[in-house]
């Protein structure tokens, strides 16, 4: 008996049913608590989803928690209704224009910047790394107006690429900050190596470098993805409103403010913008863990 | 040609020089291994040999050539890191073949040079696994396998064998020593550890605090060191070391070590006399003290009182740690002794084989062995 709390978790070791049973009890309270933190979280969305499939009327009167016993009565009109009439389909096209191709660009300036910070040296190396991080907490409500201005005087408001210089700039310094310390770690004997077996740094950085730093890319990804799908400010701000270049959130932010009390169209159109992120979450998730955990504990 | 030319190289990190003055030959297809105790500055010169620093001062020479500003891949040399630096995402076919593909050889060739280090090293049925399914010694073998599938000028080896068990490294020094003798290049080789060097080299330099202290063949460093610090660092057990003042007593001489006396035979009298009158620091290695009983024939010892402290029975031979007045020795004898501990004993050392150093400066005034006692001072 005294032997059991030796035993780590994952060494099978036959266990008499006390043993089991007091292992239980002993881990209850531990679950207990997450599926409490799980469900707290959970039911909004949970609620969301089911009115989503809920008419118009029955949203009015009734609980979303009603419609989960018989009759069911769910229906596919708001998600119709919403894709066609209410321009969420070209909404989602657009949020995926600006979303994908300003995450691969902060990731790509991001990592060549990070490579640089750790691998390459020149005079003032340090100095400039700590600018970056400065640029942290710099609140970018302050640059929305002399961005805007600039953007104003070169004629691109409205359009993606004002949106994807504003969204990469305002990703990088922690992209940067992210990426340099996960190749700061990387073993220097691995790169020194490289060196002397003829690679330059581009070939460091490409073959050695990128390859070993896959978790810490995707969890970067998927981070900005996120932000940049979940932003209403600054696609707002750059683009002005146009409904042929406004992303998801600006369209239900619209629908919000000009059909408040169509409820049905605003739970489907929520979850029509949830759909992608939760691809993607669940499609790179193995990295995420990974990245978050790759910056505390090396490898 | 791969001559290797250390040119009064100087290395500093800011204020600290990590190599003074450092200059050293190393010949062509030669082993020579640079020891020292950690923080000597060996792995430095090794780093800047390869390129990884940059030198201070000083120039540093592959054949006729001044290799200060030529970039690491162009010195056509190559590395083993301790750490072996194996690529972990690459098959072990992709790491050896590496540098190879870098340098744009065509992919035949690149193949037949992987089986042929392959080959050499025994690791053929290795070549589809990843460095992380690996055992350290096969690791250890393909860190290596990847180095001479280049055909380097020039071998760099920085301490290859310290991650390995203590059995492998015996078998994996023998391996090395081989594969040098076959691949016929210069091999450079830095450990902290003196057996390595003894047993590997064909020339070993001695290295403390960033300076070279001694250059030789290990058995002329074993037996004419020329200070203290490299007759205290070579030979295992180290060899012992005491303070005596020469004196004159009753015709004969004595060391006078303060709380005990070492004798010298009359016959040997010659030998010391010049050191008369003054104290110096006295080297013996603990196979040149002997029990009385098994003192060999043709030794010309010089007895001296001991307290049997400690024994220690190896099989082929006994460790005795004893104590001469309050200063410790260390006798490597005969099993056959039956001396104990507790015992209070006259020992022989063998004076011949007595290294003597100035106290201050540490250098040799007269080596032992005596072959070589008319170079003294």
């Amino acid at each position: 008996m005294a032997d059991r709390t030796v035993l780590s978790r994952s060494e099978e070791v036959p266990m008499t049913p006390v043993q089991r049973l007091m292992r239980q009890l002993s881990r209850g309270p531990l679950h207990a608590a997450i599926i409490l933190v799980c469900i707290m979280w959970m039911t909004p969305t949970a609620g969301l989803f089911v009115s989503s499939f809920r008419t118009r009327s029955e949203i009015a009167t009734t609980g979303w928690w009603t419609a989960l016993v018989p009759p069911w009565q769910f229906t596919l009109e708001n998600y119709e209704h919403v894709l066609t009439a209410r321009g969420m389909g070209q909404s989602f096209i657009n949020s995926v224009m600006i979303s994908v191709p300003a995450t691969l660009l902060t990731i790509l300036i991001a990592a060549l910047a990070a490579y640089a910070f750790s691998w390459m040296e020149f005079r003032g190396r340090e100095l400039f790394f700590l600018l970056v991080v400065a640029l942290l907490v710099v609140p970018i409500q302050l640059t929305l107006i002399p961005v805007l201005r600039m953007y104003a005087n070169l004629g691109i408001t409205g359009t993606f690429p004002a949106v994807w210089l504003a969204h990469t700039a305002y990703g990088l310094p922690f992209a940067v900050f992210l990426l340099r310390n996960f190749f700061a770690a990387l073993p220097k004997d691995l790169l020194e190596s490289a060196f002397l077996e003829g690679a330059s740094h581009f070939t460091a950085f490409t073959r050695i470098v990128l390859p070993l730093s896959v978790p810490a890319l995707a969890a970067l990804g998927i981070f900005q993805f996120l932000w940049l799908w979940n932003d209403l400010l600054v696609a707002l701000v750059y683009l002005g409103g146009f409904r042929d270049v406004a992303p998801m959130t600006v369209t239900i932010s619209s629908l919000v403010s000009s059909f408040g009390s169509e409820w049905h169209l605003l739970t489907s159109a929520a979850f029509v913008s949830m759909m992608l992120p939760l691809i993607v979450f669940f499609a790179l998730q193995k990295y995420f863990v990974e990245g978050i955990l790759a910056g505390a504990v090396k490898g | 040609m791969a001559r290797v030319l250390f040119d009064h190289v100087w290395k500093r990190f800011g204020e600290v020089a990590a190599l003074k003055d450092f200059h050293l030959e190393v010949e062509d297809k030669e082993f020579l291994v640079l020891v020292g105790p950690s923080g000597c500055g060996k792995s430095t010169a090794l780093r800047l040999l390869a390129g990884l620093e940059r030198i201070t001062e000083g120039s540093i020479y592959i054949g006729d050539q001044v290799i200060n500003d030529v970039p690491p891949k162009d010195r056509d040399i190559a590395m083993v890191f301790q750490s072996y630096a194996l690529y972990p995402h690459m098959t072990i076919r992709d790491n050896i073949g590496f540098g190879l593909k870098l340098r744009k050889i065509p992919k035949d060739e690149i193949q037949r040079r992987i089986a042929e280090a392959a080959q050499i090293l025994g690791v053929e049925n290795l070549l589809d696994r990843k460095p992380g399914q690996l055992s350290g010694g096969q690791r250890q073998r393909i860190a290596v396998a990847r180095a001479i599938v280049r055909e380097p000028r020039v071998f760099l080896l920085d301490e290859p064998l310290s991650n390995l068990d203590a059995k492998l490294r015996v078998n994996t020094r023998a391996e090395i020593s081989k594969l040098h003798k076959r691949l016929g290049t210069t091999f450079i080789y830095v450990t902290h550890d003196q057996t390595e060097a003894m047993t590997m080299a064909t020339r070993i330099a001695v290295m403390d605090a960033g300076v070279i202290q001694q250059v030789g063949t290990p058995q002329d460093l074993y037996d004419h060191p020329a200070n203290v610090f490299v007759a205290g660092f070579i030979g295992s057990p180290a060899m012992n070391f005491f303070t005596a003042r020469v004196a004159e007593e009753d015709g004969a001489l004595v060391l006078d070590g303060g709380s005990f006396k070492v004798k010298t035979p009359l016959d040997r009298v010659e030998e010391f006399k010049e050191f008369v009158g003054r104290e110096l620091l006295f080297g013996i290695r603990p196979e040149n003290i002997h029990d009385a009983e098994f003192v060999p024939r043709g030794v010309s010892t010089a007895p001296v009182e001991v307290q049997v402290d400690v024994t220690e029975l190896m099989g082929n031979e006994v460790f005795l740690h004893m104590l001469a007045g309050e200063t410790k020795l260390l006798a490597r004898v005969d099993p056959r002794t039956e001396l104990s501990a507790g015992d209070t004993v006259e020992v022989m050392m063998d004076l011949e084989r007595m290294h003597v150093f100035d106290p201050e400066s540490k250098e040799v005034l007269r080596s032992g062995a005596g072959v070589s006692a008319e170079d003294d001072e």
